[in-house]
C-alpha cells in the first residue's frame, strides 16, 4: 500500500467516524445526567432527512445542519416531555422514538429521493495542508469534521471544569441527593436531552449533507445504535469516544475495501462486521472492567420530584 | 412549564381498561393529523384503514393471519418486558426461527426420507426446529448480560441486524432453489412441509391456533404458577425477589428462552404457513411492531390479544391505503410510533395525576 492510498484510507475512516462522534457525544451528555435515550437512530435518520431537504432546498449546507439539528431537538423534546416530564419508561419510549423518526423520515424525505447535491467544499487551512502525509489528514477536512472535534473538546470541558457541568454529573449520579440540594433535576435533564437531540440531528444532517451526499431512506442503517453503543464503550468519558468512533469507522471502511477486492468472502458476513465488533466491543470492555462501574448510577431510573 | 406529578393511592379498572382505548383514539387523531398535512382526506384514510378491512371474509382471515405473529411475539415479549428485561431483537429470533425450521423442508424436499418414513413428522420437526433456533438465538444477549453483565439491549438489536445478513446470505446463496433461474427463493415447500389451513380460500393456517394457544398458557403461567409469580415479582420489587431466594440469572436466561422461542415460532410459523418457501426478507418488522402489541396490550395476554388484531388491522389498512390513496408504507410506521407514544402517555395517566403548570419554572 502506498502512503498516498493509505492516506486516502485514513481520510475515509475519519468521515465514517465523524457522524458517530457527533451522535455519541450528545447521548453521552444526555446519559451523563442520568437520561438514557434509545432514540437516537430516529432522531438521526429525521435529522438526515430534514438536513438534506433544507441544504437541497437553500443552497446552503449551515442551513441544511441547522434543520437537521432543529429537527433532532423537535423529537427529543417529545422524548424529554414523555421520560422527564411524565417520568414514563426510558426504555419503551426510546424506542417509541425510533419508530416514530424511521417513520416520519420516509414520510419528510419522500420527495427527495434520488436527488443529488454537492458535498461541502474541504477547508484546506493554508501551507499546514501542504505537509506530507498528515497535511490533508488532519488540515483538510470539511467543516463538520473540525467541528466535530470541538464539539468533543467543549464537552470534556463542560463535564469536567464547569460548575455547571458538575451539576449536570451530580444529578446523573444521584438526582434525590441533587434535588435536596436544590438543584434543578428536571430541568437539567431536559436540556442534557434536546442536547443530545441536536447532536443526533446534526450527525444524520452529515450523513445526507456531507458524507454520501443524498437522502436515502434508512441510510441510517444502524448508526444510531452503534453510537449508543460507543457511550458505552467509550465508559461515558468524551475522549474515549473518539477512539472509539474511529475504531469503528475503521471497521467499516476496511470492509468495504474488502468488498471492493472480493476475497471470496461472502458480503453479507463483511456487511455483518460493524455489528459484531459492536457486540465484541461490549464483551471486551466488560471483561476488562468492573461491571457498568463507570455508568452515571441514576441512569434510566425516572424521576418523579418528592412533595 | 412545569408538569407536577401525583402518584395515585389506588388504581381504578376503569382507568385500567379505558387507558388503552383513549391512547387509541388519540393515536388515530395524531395519525389523522398527519394524513392531512399531507394534503389527503382523514376521513377516507380512517375508512381504508379501520373499517374496510373489517367487512369482508378475505380480509378478516388477514387479520388473524397477521395478528397470530404479532400476538405470539408479543406474548414473549411481555415475559421478559415484566421481569424489566429489554429483549429488543425479537425481530431477529423471528428470523433464525423462520430459516432454520424453513431449512429441514428444503432438506427434505423430495428427498429420500419421505419415501423411507414417510413426511408426517416434518412439520412437527419445523417447528420444534424453528422454536429452538429463536431460543438459541435470544440465548446470546441473556448470557452475555449473565456472564459478563454486557446491556441486552444493544446486544439483542445488533443481532438483529446480523439474522437478517445471515437469512439473505443463505437464501440467495445455499438454500437457493438450483432450477429457480437464479430466483433469490428457495423451493416451494412440499404439502408435509406447510402449516395446514383452516378455511376455504387457503389463507387461514393452523398457527392462528398456536398464537391462541400461547395466549392461554401465558394467561394460566401468570396468574397460577410460581414461575409467573417470580417474573412480576423480579419487576415490580427487584429486592424483594431477592430476598425471596429468586435468582436474577435463572429468570434472564428463561424469560429470554420463552420470548426467543415464540419469535422463532412465530417466524417458522410464517415461513410454513403464510410464505412456503424462503426468501431473502421475511419479516415486514413483526419483531419491532410486537414491542408495541406488548405495551398496548398492558403486557397481559388478552389484551395483546386484542392489541395483536388492532395492529395487525394497520398492516392490511396500510397496503390498501398505499393503492387506494397513494399513502407510502412509512405512514403505517408512523402511527404505529405514535400509537406507542400515547399509549406509554396514557400509561402514564393511570399511575399518576398530571398537572401542567404553565409560568412555574420546571
Amino acid at each position: 500500500m502506498t502512503p498516498a492510498i493509505l492516506e486516502l484510507v485514513l481520510m475515509t475512516i475519519v468521515t465514517a467516524a465523524t457522524p458517530l462522534i457527533i451522535a455519541a457525544v450528545g447521548e453521552l451528555v444526555t446519559e451523563r445526567a442520568g437520561v438514557l435515550n434509545l432514540g437516537v437512530e430516529g432522531m438521526m435518520i429525521v435529522g438526515a432527512a430534514l438536513g438534506f431537504v433544507g441544504a437541497y432546498l437553500s443552497g446552503s449546507p449551515l442551513v441544511g445542519a441547522l434543520a437537521g439539528m432543529a429537527a433532532g431537538m423537535a423529537l427529543a423534546a417529545l422524548f424529554g416531555l414523555l421520560t422527564v416530564g411524565l417520568a414514563i419508561n426510558q426504555v419503551a419510549a426510546g424506542l417509541a422514538l425510533t419508530i416514530v423518526g424511521v417513520g416520519l423520515s420516509g414520510l419528510l424525505g419522500a420527495g427527495y429521493v434520488g436527488l443529488k447535491r454537492d458535498a461541502p467544499p474541504h477547508l484546506y487551512i493554508p501551507y499546514l495542508s501542504d505537509l506530507p502525509f498528515v497535511g490533508k489528514l488532519v488540515f483538510g477536512q470539511d467543516a463538520f469534521v473540525y467541528g466535530s472535534f470541538i464539539l468533543v473538546a467543549a464537552v470534556a470541558w463542560y463535564l469536567t471544569r464547569t460548575r455547571s457541568g458538575l451539576a449536570l454529573r451530580a444529578i446523573g449520579d444521584n438526582h434525590h441527593s441533587a434535588h435536596a440540594l436544590g438543584l434543578p433535576v428536571r430541568r437539567t435533564r431536559f436540556l442534557a436531552v434536546l442536547f443530545g437531540g441536536a447532536c443526533a440531528g446534526l450527525a444524520g444532517a452529515y450523513l445526507s449533507i456531507a458524507y454520501t451526499p443524498f437522502w436515502a431512506p434508512g441510510m441510517t442503517a444502524g448508526r444510531g445504535w452503534i453510537a449508543l453503543a460507543l457511550v458505552v464503550f467509550a465508559s461515558w468519558r468524551p475522549w474515549r469516544v473518539v477512539l472509539g468512533a474511529l475504531l469503528f469507522g475503521g471497521a467499516t471502511v476496511l470492509q468495504l475495501h474488502a468488498q471492493a477486492a472480493s476475497l471470496g468472502l461472502p458480503g453479507q458476513l463483511l456487511s455483518a462486521v460493524p455489528y459484531l465488533a459492536t457486540i465484541a466491543a461490549l464483551m471486551v470492555l466488560s471483561i476488562g472492567a468492573r461491571r457498568n462501574s463507570a455508568a452515571p448510577a441514576a441512569l434510566g431510573q425516572p424521576f418523579v420530584a418528592p412533595r | 412549564m412545569r408538569i407536577d406529578l401525583e402518584a395515585r393511592q389506588s388504581r381504578s379498572l376503569a382507568l385500567d381498561i379505558g387507558a388503552p382505548i383513549i391512547a387509541l383514539i388519540a393515536a388515530i387523531l395524531l395519525g389523522g393529523l398527519v394524513v392531512w398535512l399531507m394534503g389527503k382526506s382523514p376521513t377516507r384514510a380512517f375508512s381504508v384503514y379501520f373499517i374496510e378491512p373489517l367487512l369482508e371474509g378475505w380480509s378478516l382471515q388477514e387479520l388473524a393471519v397477521k395478528a397470530s405473529p404479532l400476538v405470539m411475539i408479543a406474548i414473549g415479549l411481555s415475559f421478559c418486558f415484566r421481569a424489566n428485561l429489554w429483549n429488543i431483537g425479537a425481530e431477529g429470533q423471528f428470523v433464525i426461527g423462520g430459516l432454520v425450521g424453513g431449512w429441514l423442508a428444503i432438506a427434505t424436499h423430495d428427498g429420500a426420507y419421505q419415501s423411507a418414513i414417510g413426511g408426517w413428522w416434518i412439520l412437527p420437526a419445523m417447528l420444534v426446529l424453528g422454536t429452538l433456533a429463536g431460543a438459541f438465538y435470544a440465548m446470546i444477549p441473556a448470557l452475555l448480560r449473565v456472564w459478563l453483565g454486557v446491556s441486552e439491549i444493544l446486544t439483542s438489536l445488533m443481532l438483529v441486524y446480523v439474522a437478517e445478513l445471515i437469512l439473505d446470505y443463505f437464501a440467495r446463496g445455499p438454500l437457493r432453489d438450483p432450477k429457480g433461474f437464479n430466483f433469490p427463493q428457495s423451493v416451494t415447500f412440499d404439502d408435509v412441509a406447510h402449516l395446514p389451513y383452516l378455511a376455504e380460500g387457503d389463507r387461514l393456517h393452523a398457527g392462528v391456533i398456536l398464537a391462541l394457544l400461547a395466549v392461554l398458557i401465558a394467561a394460566f403461567v401468570f396468574s397460577r404458577t410460581l414461575f409467573g409469580f417470580e417474573v412480576r415479582l423480579v419487576g415490580e420489587a427487584p429486592r424483594a425477589a431477592r430476598f425471596a431466594g429468586f435468582s436474577d440469572s435463572r429468570l434472564t436466561i428463561a424469560v429470554f428462552a420463552i420470548s426467543g422461542g415464540l419469535a422463532g415460532l412465530a417466524g417458522i410459523c410464517e415461513v410454513a404457513g403464510q410464505i412456503g418457501q424462503l426468501q431473502p426478507t421475511i419479516s415486514p418488522g413483526y419483531g419491532f411492531t410486537a414491542i408495541i402489541v406488548a405495551f398496548l396490550g398492558r403486557l397481559s395476554p388478552f389484551g395483546i390479544l386484542i392489541a395483536g388484531l388492532v395492529l395487525a388491522l394497520t398492516y392490511i389498512g396500510g397496503e390498501s391505503a398505499q393503492v387506494a390513496l397513494k399513502l407510502p408504507i412509512d405512514m403505517t410506521r408512523t402511527f404505529q410510533g405514535l400509537l406507542l407514544m400515547c399509549v406509554l402517555i396514557a400509561d402514564a395517566a393511570t399511575r399518576y395525576r398530571i398537572r401542567f403548570r404553565l409560568g412555574a419554572l420546571a
